[in-house]
């Protein structure tokens, strides 16, 4: 005799049986009155839901067809693989899924099952669930791509031709690490290192499309398309072309020193003749180590006058500096900060010779240190303008570019760096014997950008260093401590690499960037 | 013993027919096989009467009756009920009774003793039902449901009522019915028990639908396995010798 909350009282009901109305067994009453076995042979709610069906593999890249056209990529017993294979079964909204789940098969014997669980309601409002299995017949056939890859793999539809007509690469190592950073040439076909550029081909317009835009994003560019006719329906109409993009970087690289045309100098306001490049972005920095007055010209505005430099980094020599004055003048141009002092410099080669020259590097300099600059005096340079100036003695001697760290460096020869870089998938070009390129000359090079990186943190602003596993830290703590040693890459700066062992784990990628 | 029969390719018996201990009502169909398998049961035991109820064939679900009486709604026309007071035995009272729940078979469940009537039906009707069919008559309710004619099927030995009344309701509805009653179901699950069959104390008819294990649930809850119908007939001959003089 219970009470409940309105305060009546209300008898116990206690659910009495019956008996299933087939086979007599008791059984608690429900909406069909048949026990649970009756009506499992009473109905099947899986009458009319498809038990066997054949799906489409391509065994190059592992994908599944969902026609009529889209592949769908899934591992083996995936959840992506689980509800493409439920998407295929036609009426299975006649009734409820509950579960669904894959039964073991032989990975050879291109059978996949699938054990589904639904629910229907049947007779008179009683709910029915039932499992069956369904059967898949997977059928290989290469999709599409794989099977234009297969006839021909070195199909493509687009091209773009980088060149930089320069003397050294530089600018294409640190190109290629800034593409491997933004992943910008994930979908090229193919990659291919000729004399004085890179080839990249892709196997669609829109992609080359976009790989453009990125470089004219991040270096000064001009190009042109074209296209080639391949191949034309007549009856629909439609053409096939091969397209092209020649793209020439603007020759003008970091630590360059360029006299300006006398318009181009009066149209920056009466900049310096000589001027030295301090950055190229999508921008080339001009900085006037006489003034310290920056300026910035964008693509469109450089090939306007297409000025080529005068001295590039072949030519820079060694000084040692004997004497710093305190700076007369400082400024922070475009986030580098600038000292104008006079210091006293002799040549190395040229000991004896004492030069009093105006430098923008009065902040860096100490007596004692070795920078490395152009020597104008003795330059012998192909250019008109700058002869003018050098007879009417307007030029300095000398112009200061950089310190040098080659004592430093002596300490740390032959021990490997703390930090290590990934590189493109580039094909050598060994179609031209004598003008190809020389390997030597490349590793030198790639030393002298991996030195590069070291001292310029801004030039790493937008490159991934990884850490080397071969690198012991103990070696680099003694240098670090003091002020004097060679300028290297932190370590908070490094990403480890993420390593997919057969263990399963992984190194982390910790990002630690600036 | 239960017979399986259609009317016109319906299970549902109990709408169309009305049996009791002394006469049987059956709805006029297209062929007369509804009404042969009557007879060949009930023939020279009780009269079965061809009669419609208000132009309409559902004749079992709108009256109700036992040996004493039965009941006909309000849209039963004179005619009917000439019809019927004529081919009924003169111990039937035949009576006509102004009702607003006029589907009198739905709302009353009743045998020769005791009835279970709608909770809604009116006080004269309730005294016209104790009155003329001459039983004690208890408002009750079914597993929940009012319609206590339509849920439960009843005779002078047992009675099957809804599959889902609890034990502790069927145990109140036996103490009051002073019969044995049994949750079931008739025609293959169906829970409306009163329209799958009809049934008297010596025999009884299901829909054709219903299964060997509800067949042998109604023959036991009945007792119509030793039931003969010559031993109720030597109690009523005695009165029919009795009209022949």
């Amino acid at each position: 005799m219970d009470q409940d909350s309105s305060g009546m009282f209300k008898v116990q009901q206690t659910i009495g049986s019956v008996v299933c109305c087939k086979c007599g067994v008791p059984m608690p009453p429900n909406a069909a009155n048949m026990c649970v076995n009756c009506l499992r042979s009473e109905v099947d709610i899986t009458e009319g839901l498809q038990k066997s069906i054949q799906i489409f593999y391509c065994p190059e890249c592992g994908c599944y067809l969902q026609p009529p056209k889209t592949w769908i990529k899934a591992q083996w017993e995936s959840r992506d693989l689980l509800s493409f294979c439920i998407k295929r079964l036609k009426n299975l909204n006649k009734v409820r899924l509950k579960n669904a789940e894959f039964v073991w098969t032989e990975p050879h014997s291109k059978r996949i099952k699938l054990k589904l669980t639904v629910q229907a309601e049947v007779l008179n409002g009683a709910v029915l669930e039932q499992s069956y299995p369904v059967e898949y017949t997977v059928r290989d056939n290469l999709c599409e791509s794989c099977s234009r890859f297969q006839a021909n793999p070195d199909q493509w539809v687009a091209s773009v031709q980088l060149r930089q007509h320069v003397s050294h690469r530089r600018s294409f190592f640190y190109l290629e690490q800034l593409i491997l950073r933004h992943d910008a040439a994930s979908r090229a076909v193919r990659i291919k290192q000729v004399h004085q550029g890179i080839d990249f081909f892709f196997g669609n317009k829109s992609h080359a499309d976009s790989f453009v835009d990125f470089l004219s994003k991040v270096v000064p560019i001009e190009y042109r398309q074209d296209k080639q006719l391949v191949s034309h329906d007549v009856k629909s109409s439609l053409y096939n072309y091969k397209y092209t993009y020649s793209v020439k970087i603007c020759p003008i690289c970091r630590e360059d020193l360029i006299c300006l045309p006398s318009k181009v100098s009066s149209s920056l306001g009466n900049l310096g003749p000589l001027v030295v490049c301090t950055k190229v972005s999508d921008r080339i920095t001009l900085l006037d180590p006489r003034t310290l007055r920056c300026a910035f010209l964008d693509a469109r505005q450089y090939w306007r006058s297409g000025f080529q430099s005068a001295l590039t980094s072949r030519q820079l020599v060694k000084y040692s500096v004997f004497y710093v004055e305190p700076p007369v003048g400082e400024a922070t141009v475009g986030g580098q900060k600038y000292a104008l002092s006079y210091v006293l410099i002799a040549r190395e080669s040229d000991i004896g010779k004492m030069l009093t020259v105006q430098t923008h590097l009065g902040h860096i300099l100490k007596t004692g240190d070795q920078a490395l600059g152009y020597d104008i005096y003795g330059a012998n340079v192909n250019d008109d303008e700058m002869a003018e100036y050098r007879l009417h003695g307007r030029l300095p001697e000398a112009i200061l570019i950089k310190k040098c760290y080659d004592k430093e460096r002596e300490r740390k020869k032959g021990k490997p760096r703390a930090f290590t870089t990934k590189k493109l998938p580039m094909e050598m070009d060994e179609s031209r014997g004598g003008r190809g390129v020389d390997p030597g000359k490349m590793e030198n090079e790639y030393e002298e950008f991996l030195r590069d990186l070291e001292e310029n943190p801004e030039l790493r602003f937008n490159i991934s260093l990884y850490k080397n596993k071969d690198y012991q830290e103990s070696d680099e703590t003694a240098s670090m401590t003091d002020g004097e040693g060679a300028p290297t890459v932190p370590i908070e700066e490094l990403l480890a690499e993420l390593e997919l062992s057969e263990e399963g784990e992984g190194d982390g990628e910790d990002d630690m960037d600036e | 013993m239960a017979t399986r029969l259609q009317f016109e390719n319906n299970c549902e018996v109990g709408v169309f027919s009305k049996l009791t201990n002394a006469y049987c009502l059956v709805a006029i169909g297209g062929s007369e096989n509804f009404y042969s398998a009557f007879e060949s049961e009930l023939a020279d035991v009780i009269p079965i009467v061809k009669t419609s109820l208000g132009g309409t064939r559902i004749i079992g679900r709108l009256c109700a009756g036992n040996k004493n009486g039965l009941l006909v709604p309000h849209t039963t026309t004179d005619q009917e009920l000439q019809h019927l007071r004529n081919s009924l035995p003169d111990s039937v009272v035949v009576q006509r009774i102004e009702e607003r729940l006029s589907a009198l078979g739905n709302c009353i469940a009743c045998n020769d003793h005791v009835a279970l009537a709608h909770t809604d039906l009116d006080k004269e009707t309730e005294e016209i039902i104790a009155d003329v069919l001459g039983v004690e008559v208890f408002r009750q309710t079914i597993a929940g449901n009012i319609l206590v004619g339509s849920y439960c099927a009843l005779s002078n030995r047992g009675g099957i009522v809804h599959p889902h009344t609890s034990v502790e309701d069927l145990d109140e509805l036996s103490t009051l019915l002073q019969v044995p009653l049994v949750a079931g179901t008739v025609n293959r699950g169906s829970e409306v028990i009163a329209a799958g069959m009809t049934v008297n104390d010596w025999t009884a008819f299901c829909g054709s639908d219903t299964t060997a294990t509800e067949l042998s649930v109604i023959d036991s809850i009945f007792k119509l396995r030793e039931a003969q119908p010559s031993s109720i007939v030597d109690e009523m001959r005695k009165s029919l010798i009795d009209t022949y003089v």
